[in-house]
């Protein structure tokens, strides 16, 4: 039988990321006391002409909430997470280390970065399990 | 995508710090500690300097394990002297301070636990800096990172910025002369660890591999001789060069779990951070072993252990790792440093927090869990061998 995949940027996706990370131990572990929400921001590139924007709110360990949202001013959040859509392709792929690729540039991060890297396995559990979704992209 | 950054000058051998009289500039603000002020290490320095027309001042009050209380107390001295070069002299405590009273006093708008390589510092508008280390251990004299203690957390910072690589790093063998054989010891088999987890680590590359390799080799032949003989030269120079390498080897690769670990222990138990290595670097190599299996097997075969297959290759290599640390009279265990079980079990959950957290936990070879570094501390206090899987 075929696996059903889900289309990244896209509110089913999201949804689908949203019940896998809330099944990842590893990541429930890693972000226990973790507080604070997200922007994902995919910005265009390739066969992406639109921006498109990801709410995620986490909240010691658990995903509380995540969607789709207009655009990226229409929520405040605490972090943000930024790239053009062909570098989030990689990432979901594994192909992009996610601390590496803030490094590289490949991504930008805004938010207090002192509380980032003390949750860097978190971040890295995150991306472990948006590459656990059975993806297809636009 | 990656890339490898360094020091832009490192000059090393004897009579290196004759190359400071070549240095350009008005003001130098010297960053070190009352030990190596008394040795009369800053004398040296400050005559060569001035010898360019470079006017001196000291700041002597580094200690070790230092806190962010030193570093805004050396960080106004500087923004009150202003300097075009800061001079850290000394161990990585030094060193440390050096590179983070640098970024403040360049960036008095940020705080020290904001320094990160995601965060664009614009260094080198004011100063410049200088790295001559007194010890061969920490790398510090080469790397990115700087670790200073948050003290009311008890709680060790880890804090990195390509942009904070030295300007110049200046190896003087003839500094390292007055090492007692305990601190020859503990900083040479924190160049180990710096090493070996540079290696293994997830983010290696050809150019960290080549570096990390060698100042391996450096450490296995030459630090039994520096500690044997404090005296000897060559074995003296050869430790700077390995420190210094596994330095760059590390900042361009990653950290692990010996120094997730060990600062963990260093942070809440005030242990010196070379014993902290020590008393935890086979236990990690035995719980890595199941992911790093091929690369431990490599450092083996680099420093000439025979072995028929990969498993014992490892197994040997972790065996000459715990007979190096015991020449060195390093303990074999955290009990052995004279600790009751009672007190460190108290700690125990929070020193599992405290690594948990750390950067070192990015790019090991494996990631592990709170019970995996619950029972690496439990093992590393009692001695008990992990099991090679």
């Amino acid at each position: 039988m075929k696996e059903e995949k889900f289309r990244f940027p896209g509110e089913e996706w999201i949804k689908v990321f949203k019940d896998e990370l809330n099944q990842n131990s590893a990541y429930e572990e890693a972000a226990k006391d973790w507080e604070g929400d997200f922007r994902f921001i995919v910005t265009p590139g390739e066969e992406l002409e639109k921006e498109m924007v990801f709410y995620v709110s986490l909240w010691h360990g658990k995903c509380r909430d995540a969607y789709m949202i207009p655009d990226r001013n229409s929520k405040e959040t605490e972090f943000i997470y930024e790239g053009p859509y062909p570098n989030w392709k990689k990432l979901i792929n594994g192909e992009i280390d996610p601390i590496k690729g803030i490094l590289m540039r490949r991504f930008k991060l805004k938010g207090s970065m002192s509380t980032i890297m003390r949750y860097s396995r978190a971040a890295a559990e995150l991306v472990r399990t948006a590459s656990k979704v059975p993806t297809e992209f636009v | 995508m990656w890339e490898f950054t360094g020091p832009r000058t490192i000059i090393f051998g004897k009579e290196s710090l004759e190359y400071l009289k070549e240095i350009k500039g008005e003001r130098a603000l010297v960053i070190t500690d009352k030990v190596i002020r008394r040795l009369g290490f800053v004398d040296k320095i400050a005559n060569y300097l001035r010898e360019g027309g470079i006017s001196i001042r000291v700041f002597d009050e580094v200690e070790p394990d230092p806190s962010t209380e030193t570093v805004s107390k050396a960080a106004r001295i500087a923004m009150d002297y202003n300097p075009d070069w800061i001079v850290a002299l000394g161990g990585g405590s030094s060193i440390d301070v050096a590179k983070a009273t640098w970024v403040l006093y360049e960036r008095p708008d940020i705080k020290v636990d904001e320094i990160s390589p995601l965060v664009d510092l614009g260094l080198r508008k004011k100063a410049r800096l200088i790295c001559i280390p007194t010890t061969s251990g920490s790398g510090s004299d080469a790397s990115w990172a700087i670790v200073v203690t948050n003290t009311k957390e008890q709680r060790k910072m880890e804090l990195a910025s390509k942009e904070i690589f030295a300007d110049i790093c200046i190896l003087e063998p003839q500094l390292t002369s007055t090492m007692p054989p305990e601190l020859i010891a503990d900083t040479g088999i924190d160049a180990l660890a710096n090493g070996i987890e540079a290696y293994v680590s997830q983010w290696r590359n050809d150019f960290s591999d080549a570096l990390s390799i060698k100042a391996i080799q450096l450490v296995f032949e030459y630090l039994p001789k520096a500690y044997k003989n404090p005296q000897d030269e060559i074995a003296r120079e050869k430790m700077q060069n390995a420190a210094t390498m596994a330095g760059l080897a590390f900042s361009n690769s990653q950290l692990g779990v010996v120094h997730a670990t060990a600062h963990a222990i260093g942070g809440l138990f005030k242990i010196p951070h070379g014993r902290a290595i020590a008393t935890v670097l086979p236990w990690v190599m035995e719980y890595n072993a199941m992911e790093a299996m091929e690369r431990y097997a490599e450092i083996a075969k680099a420093i000439g252990i025979q072995a028929r297959t990969q498993r014992q290759a490892v197994e040997n290599l972790i065996k000459a790792t715990r007979k190096l640390i015991e020449e060195m009279g390093e303990p074999a265990s955290i009990e052995e440093m004279g600790m009751s079980w009672e007190e460190y079990k108290k700690s125990l959950e929070k020193l599992v927090e405290r690594a948990m957290e750390s950067t070192g936990t990015i790019a090991d070879p494996r990631a592990p869990s709170k019970e995996d570094f619950r029972r690496l501390f439990t093992y590393a206090f009692k001695g008990r061998r992990v099991d090679l899987q």
